[in-house]
């Protein structure tokens, strides 16, 4: 049996009176890659917040290999062993992108390890020049770079990436593409994502957002030939 | 049922004093989104400046509402323009300027008044509700403050002046856009509330001997009033200051005022630990 | 972070060595004991605020609890040692429950400058309306606004008779000061310091990591007590009283003076303004011409509005400008060979 790396049942999330995620059903097994798409203000970020503990959902259970982790905080869930990137870059400004990578890795590992660790991120993502510089002063791809680097540090099964290709360079686009294929090899992947361009160079399966609910679950060429979802993108009624 | 007057009064003295008190905080930290620790030193110079002009021979209510409103003003708006004008946007370093204002404006006071309690008569006579003596003044001040809720709330909601205020409360990008200067309304408004601390400190000052040092007393209570009342500048200023002058009065009946000051601090906290947005960033949202 | 902490802890002893044995020679020892308190006051916010981010308008409440927490328990015990632990202890446990009140009800800046302010002066109303006989721990009158005096000041350990005063005493705070410095240093070193750092400079960021920024926080901000309540417990032995002005807002204004005058974000720039502003107080003191207040009032402004970052980092700027290319070298020499030493 396939084991599954992240479940919600019936997941909702009201403001007020706007139902912003709206009784999802989601499931993924362990090492996939699923893209979630859909138009802005379908509820794709705030899905991304209710599975990450950033935001506790009104309805619903979230489930991590099998555990109840609805309501938990950030740091629990990280605690699982659950890399999560946010839309806006968070990175620590003040500090080197080595002491970046190395608090991530100090995490779940020893002082050594976590030297060994912090080495081989730098060395997989190519970050050798810019180690030693504050994190503050790079540009914005390197920081999403770095940030990248702080989720492959901990050795996660289950990635979480919030918009990652926002703001890249198409070069920075292609390195992107590479690590995720670097990830999936020990993780399972979810991205946030509505650069179809993107999303059609990695993904296989995508679910597609609308109004708060899941509108569509299926490969990325059937779905981008689906008429509903063409309407939703082109901002008709559905 | 004397007594109960006399709580009655009491308690709506203390609702009416806090209000009072933290007006001009409240104006600034409405507006500005600054918090002038140097607030209470305002309402100690609008106290001296009182004094010093009825001493001088001038009618006691023109030198407190008049004068000494004046006169603290103008020093807020040479401070505005010295320091505050530079650290906009600069929460904590407001904060620690308006601290290093505040003992400085102590230090001034000291070297020209001297380190001595300076007073002043109340010019309203005390009388009797049965066996009870009520002290008059407490009414002028009940009654001060709440023509000065009203006074607010009418420029806020009928005049030009209050419509911009209110624009740049919402969003304070909103005043730029609407063409106005936004350098020019933050210096007004520091004004204004400066004028409003003096106020204050003017007519509390017959009640409370004056040193220079007095505004220590006034800060920490406009300041929990202020946070805890939250976004929303009148029913931010009534709802705390309601809540605050009943607990803090309640329990200086009980036990003694000492204890009246630390409930009304304790409940203070817990009222932030439990509406960190303070009352009206939850009941009264949207509203002035 | 150039040197290893063995390397850097020997360069500090020495220095301090040779300003033990010279300071005394420009400053009398009773003055410079005081300013060795202040110093360790200084670094007790200057570790919290400078390195962990956290805002505390209080940090004089846990100098005054660690103070009376030594006046208290010296009356009743007679003899000193436990008392300075209590010093130290006290504060720590009351500063771990207020911190554990604000970080899990996830205050920030501005709240927790008014929390902290607010139980300050709730400590200072109640210290100060404690006059009356009723008001005892043990055998030890709280005092009010007279405050307590004459309880028994530092001695040997287990000799109750053998004070430790006058020279000796400023030796003790020397050396209590420098074991704080590097225990401080230690810290920041450890991975609980870097940790208290990454949070400093992103709290979302370290919690998605998976750290527990509540609980880090607390137990920062209650280490930071435990300093304040050291230097609290041997300012009772300096004045041989303890009065409620300890908790006064005049007092928490003062250190966090010390710490933007000297520079935030550094071990030394803390000590460094605390003792030399509460030197020049004590010159100024000495004069009648110019108000003490107001001139630690304009200090304030004037650092905040031109010189933010404080003295020690404007000092070490200055010193890169001027000797950057060596730093560059030395820089470069270690990299890639960058690893994160003595966890």
């Amino acid at each position: 049996m396939v084991e599954v790396a992240l479940e919600t049942r019936n997941l909702n999330m009201r403001f007020g009176g706007i139902c912003a995620v709206d009784n999802v059903d989601f499931k993924l097994n362990a090492g996939d890659l699923r893209c979630l798409i859909g138009p802005n203000g379908a509820g794709k970020s705030t899905f991304f917040k209710c599975v990450t503990g950033q935001l506790e959902p009104t309805g619903g259970q979230v489930f991590m290999r099998d555990e109840e982790v609805t309501g938990w905080s950030p740091h629990e869930i990280a605690s699982l062993g659950v890399g999560i990137k946010t839309q806006v870059p968070s990175v620590l400004d003040g500090l080197t992108a080595f002491e970046n990578i190395w608090l991530a890795a100090r995490r779940f590992l020893s002082v050594t390890d976590a030297n060994r660790m912090t080495d081989e991120v730098i060395s997989r993502l190519s970050l050798g020049d810019i180690i030693n510089s504050d994190v503050g002063q790079l540009g914005h791809g390197e920081r999403q770079r770095v940030e990248l680097g702080i989720v492959m540090a901990a050795d996660p099964w289950l990635i979480l990436l919030d918009e990652p290709a926002a703001g890249m360079s198409a070069k920075d686009v292609d390195s992107l593409t590479n690590i995720i294929h670097e990830m999936l090899k020990s993780a399972a992947v979810i991205i946030v994502e509505h650069d179809m361009q993107f999303i059609r160079s990695i993904a296989s399966t995508v679910s597609v957002f609308h109004q708060g609910a899941m509108l569509i679950e299926d490969h990325v060429d059937r779905v981008m030939a689906d008429q509903t979802v063409r309407n939703v993108y082109l901002g008709k009624k559905a | 049922m004397d007594f109960g007057f006399v709580i009655l009064v009491e308690i709506l003295y203390a609702v009416a004093s806090l209000a009072l008190i933290s007006a001009g905080l409240a104006v600034v930290f409405g507006m500005m989104k600054v918090i002038n620790l140097a607030h209470g030193e305002f309402m100690m110079l609008g106290g001296y400046a009182a004094i010093t002009s009825a001493n001088m021979g001038v009618n006691i209510f023109i030198a407190m509402l008049i004068i000494a409103p004046i006169v603290v003003g103008l020093i807020g708006l040479i401070v505005e323009r010295l320091v505050i004008r530079h650290l906009y946007g600069r929460l904590v370093d407001t904060m620690l300027a308006t601290w290093g204002l505040s003992l400085f404006f102590i230090g001034c006071a000291t070297m020209i008044f001297g380190n001595t309690t300076t007073g002043i008569s109340t010019p309203i006579p005390g009388f009797a509700v049965g066996d009870y003596q009520i002290n008059g003044y407490n009414f002028f001040i009940i009654i001060v403050s709440v023509v000065l809720i009203l006074a607010m709330l009418a420029v806020l909601k009928t005049t030009r002046l209050g419509l911009i205020a209110r624009g740049t409360m919402q969003n304070p990008d909103m005043a730029s856009a609407l063409g106005y200067s936004p350098d020019r309304i933050y210096m007004a408004t520091f004004f204004v509330g400066s004028a409003l601390s003096g106020f204050a400190g003017a007519i509390l000052a017959p009640l409370v001997g004056l040193v220079p040092t007095s505004g220590g007393a006034f800060i920490a209570k406009a300041f929990i009033t202020v946070i805890a009342g939250g976004p929303a500048l009148i029913s931010g200023l009534l709802s705390s200051s309601a809540l605050f002058g009943f607990v803090g009065q309640v329990f200086s009946f009980v036990a003694s005022p000492v204890i009246g000051d630390v409930a009304m601090l304790i409940a203070a906290v817990i009222l932030l630990r439990l509406l960190p947005q303070g009352v009206t960033g939850r009941f009264f949202k949207g509203k002035l | 972070m150039p040197k290893s902490w063995q390397k850097e802890s020997v360069i500090v002893i020495a220095i301090a060595l040779i300003l033990v044995y010279a300071l005394p020679f420009a400053i009398n020892t009773f003055t410079l004991s005081i300013l060795l308190i202040y110093g360790m006051l200084g670094l007790s916010l200057g570790l919290i605020w400078g390195f962990g981010g956290i805002l505390c308008f209080g940090q004089t409440a846990f100098f005054g609890l660690g103070a009376y927490a030594y006046a208290i328990s010296a009356i009743n015990i007679g003899e000193s040692t436990l008392p300075l632990i209590f010093s130290i202890l006290v504060p720590a446990a009351f500063a771990a429950l207020m911190g554990a009140m604000m970080f899990y009800g996830r205050l920030a800046d501005v709240y927790l400058g008014v929390i902290t302010l607010v139980v300050t002066l709730i400590l200072f109303k109640f210290i100060n309306s404690t006059a009356s006989p009723i008001y005892v721990i043990g055998e030890a009158r709280l005092g009010g606004y007279n405050g307590i005096p004459g309880f028994q000041t530092l001695n040997i350990p287990g000799r109750p008779d053998d004070y430790i005063w006058g020279d000796a005493f400023y030796y003790f705070c020397f050396a209590a000061l420098v074991i704080v410095y590097l225990l401080v240093s230690w810290l920041l070193r450890s991975s609980f310091g870097r940790i208290a750092i990454g949070i400093r400079e992103n709290d979302e960021r370290m919690s998605l990591m998976g750290y527990d920024t509540r609980a880090r926080k607390t137990v920062l901000f209650a280490i930071g007590a435990a300093i304040a309540g050291l230097a609290g417990g041997l300012f009772a032995n300096w004045a041989e009283i303890v009065t409620p002005g300890l908790f006064s807002l005049g007092q928490s204004a003062e250190i966090i003076i010390w710490c933007i005058v000297g520079g935030l974000g550094t071990r030394l720039g803390p000590i460094i303004g605390a003792a030399s502003l509460a030197y020049l107080k004590f010159l100024l003191g000495q004069q009648s011409m110019i108000d003490n207040t107001l001139i630690m009032g304009l200090i304030l402004v004037l650092f905040v509005l031109f010189l933010p970052k404080g003295i020690v980092p404007a000092i070490s700027d200055l010193w890169a400008a001027s000797f950057g290319r060596r730093r560059k070298r030395l820089r470069k020499s270690r990299r890639g060979t960058r690893v994160i030493s003595n966890g």
